[in-house]
């Protein structure tokens, strides 16, 4: 019985005391994101932004919080209860079991397992499903189209994410995300991240980031003027404030992705900052990816269907076959 | 290890369920959401094997690719749930004859199967190195198994093939959009001045 509490019981409750303070500190952060979000979109229109709530609108976030668990929640007569239900629950529940691979600092991280990418892969490839049972479960045609959308559009733009991440494994030689970002220090900081050899990769991986996210201008799946809001269309109160913050924790996600993938993750951009903690140096670039994101949503109009499956399939899916046949052969030829 | 066990029979038990659920649910997209439970469960065993890779690629193509096409067709089949639990008596006797046929092939495999050590023995790598599985599979399948990979590769690149061949309709009459036609596209090149006479057409 001892041998059982020391090897599993114990292990197991630091496990979730853990991911119990990752998860409220995620969302934490996720609210002042989100507000920070508007915020810059709102500067960038010209207008105030949120400014109510708190001092310049900082607990705007918490108001809307209040103001969708207190709401009713309605479901459609005829749609398919159990699957209604049950899609925002698995948006919100992948999207923020993302997070447990991902590596804060040297050494902070939840789980460090040897796929920790290929972990990544799978569970933001799982994300479409609770677009997919929204959008069906609701039964009614605005949704069911905006799930067709959104799913065919996260499949194409997954292939190329996929391809812009071999070329990372191929430099750093390692699935763990650890060792990727190890593979991207030395002596020159900046220089070594991977951004300057795989420039293109990276800007191939955020377009092909602000499509899975269904980030605008990628944002058909919700498209206000064709489809109302798509597959969230009979969504209200909770369960919509479950897609939301899904949407939003799978946005903050590709951030820290692109970090550890291009940004060199908790690592200084000059040798002598290294006195500055690395997990604040995380923060910032994941603050700086999410800034990039927010400045294109409030900036670029939003893509016609055809042209996005274009972009998907005929530019970035070739572009990063043909980076990942000369990243290999640099790899086996000069390094 | 009794935790271990105790896992196995958890998610066997959920796989084994879900699978009887796939058949036995009325609405076929309940049936395809049973199927993703069940790859999941079976993801599960492969990681309490510790083969991870082999996880999470079962995740990643089948609950993240195939399953999705699988959603798409049935969701927009839209077919009578009624008609369904009607037919399934006149289709049981076949379905009986497919079943016995392959429990009785799992059964001979299953009975007769001897492991073959002159297979294990002569490969390339051995196994007291401590690789993590992502590169044991790697480094068997790209040396001892390379013609087997390539003949997979082959096979699935010819299907691809066929699959496009079949379905491609080109219509020399459909009107398609060419974007280069479109940015190369200028003042000069569309439009045409025309000395018109009174009372006579283009």
């Amino acid at each position: 019985m001892d041998n059982i509490l020391s090897m599993y019981l114990y292990p197991a409750a630091i496990i979730a005391a853990k991911s119990v303070f990752l998860i409220t500190t995620l969302l934490i952060t996720i609210a002042f994101l989100l507000l920070a979000d508007r915020k810059i979109w709102a500067a960038v229109q010209m207008r105030r932004g949120p400014n109510v709530v708190g001092a310049f609108g900082l607990l705007q976030s918490f108001a809307d919080l209040l103001k969708f668990v207190l709401k009713e929640v309605i479901i459609p007569s005829k749609a398919d209860k159990a699957v209604f239900l049950l899609a925002p629950f698995v948006t919100t529940v992948f999207a923020i079991s993302a997070w447990a691979v991902i590596p804060f600092d040297a050494g902070i991280v939840l789980a460090d397992i040897n796929i920790g990418v290929l972990y990544i892969l799978a569970i933001s490839s799982l994300g479409v499903y609770g677009i997919i049972m929204g959008g069906w479960a609701s039964n009614s045609k605005y949704p069911f189209l905006g799930a067709l959308r959104s799913a065919a559009q996260m499949v194409s733009y997954e292939v190329s994410i996929g391809f812009v991440i071999i070329t990372v494994i191929l430099l750093s030689g390692s699935l763990n995300l650890t060792d990727i970002v190890n593979a991207q220090s030395g002596d020159y900081g900046i220089l070594n991240w991977y951004f300057i050899p795989l420039f293109p990769m990276f800007v191939v991986f955020f377009i092909s980031a602000l499509a899975e996210t269904n980030r605008p201008p990628f944002d058909l799946p919700e498209a206000e003027s064709e489809l109302v809001a798509g597959f969230m269309v009979e969504y209200s109160s909770t369960p919509y404030l479950m897609f939301m913050l899904g949407e939003y924790v799978s946005i903050v996600l590709m951030c820290a992705f692109a970090t550890i993938l291009f940004l060199g993750g908790w690592h200084a951009p000059l040798p002598i900052l290294d006195f500055i903690p690395g997990f604040v140096w995380f923060v910032i670039k994941v603050c700086f990816m999410f800034f990039m994101f927010a400045m294109v949503k409030a900036m670029v109009p939003r893509y016609r269907y055809d042209q996005l499956m274009r972009l998907g399939w005929k530019v970035f899916l070739p572009l990063s076959l043909v980076m990942v046949a000369v990243t290999a052969t640099f790899v086996v030829f000069f390094k | 290890m009794i935790v271990v066990s105790l896992l196995f029979y958890l998610f066997s038990f959920i796989m084994i369920a879900s699978a009887f659920m796939v058949i036995l649910s009325r609405n076929p997209v309940h049936s395809v959401l049973f199927l993703i439970l069940c790859f999941f469960n079976s993801a599960g065993i492969f990681l309490i094997l510790g083969a991870e890779f082999l996880a999470f690629i079962l995740v990643i193509v089948y609950v993240g690719a195939v399953a999705v096409l699988f959603l798409f067709v049935v969701m927009m089949l839209d077919v009578e749930f009624k008609s369904i639990s009607s037919t399934v008596i006149s289709y049981l006797p076949i379905g009986l004859t497919i079943g016995v046929i392959v429990l009785a092939e799992l059964m001979l495999v299953l009975f007769t199967w001897k492991r073959d050590y002159s297979v294990t023995d002569n490969l390339s790598i051995t196994t007291d190195k401590q690789y993590s599985n992502t590169e044991i599979i790697g480094l068997v399948l790209y040396t001892d198994n390379i013609l087997f990979f390539q003949l997979a590769g082959l096979i699935l690149l010819a299907s691809m093939i066929g699959a496009i061949v079949l379905t491609v309709n080109h219509r020399p009459s459909a009107k398609r959009q060419d974007i280069n036609k479109q940015v190369e596209r200028d003042a000069e090149s569309s439009i045409k001045n025309i000395d018109m006479k009174p009372g006579s057409g283009i």
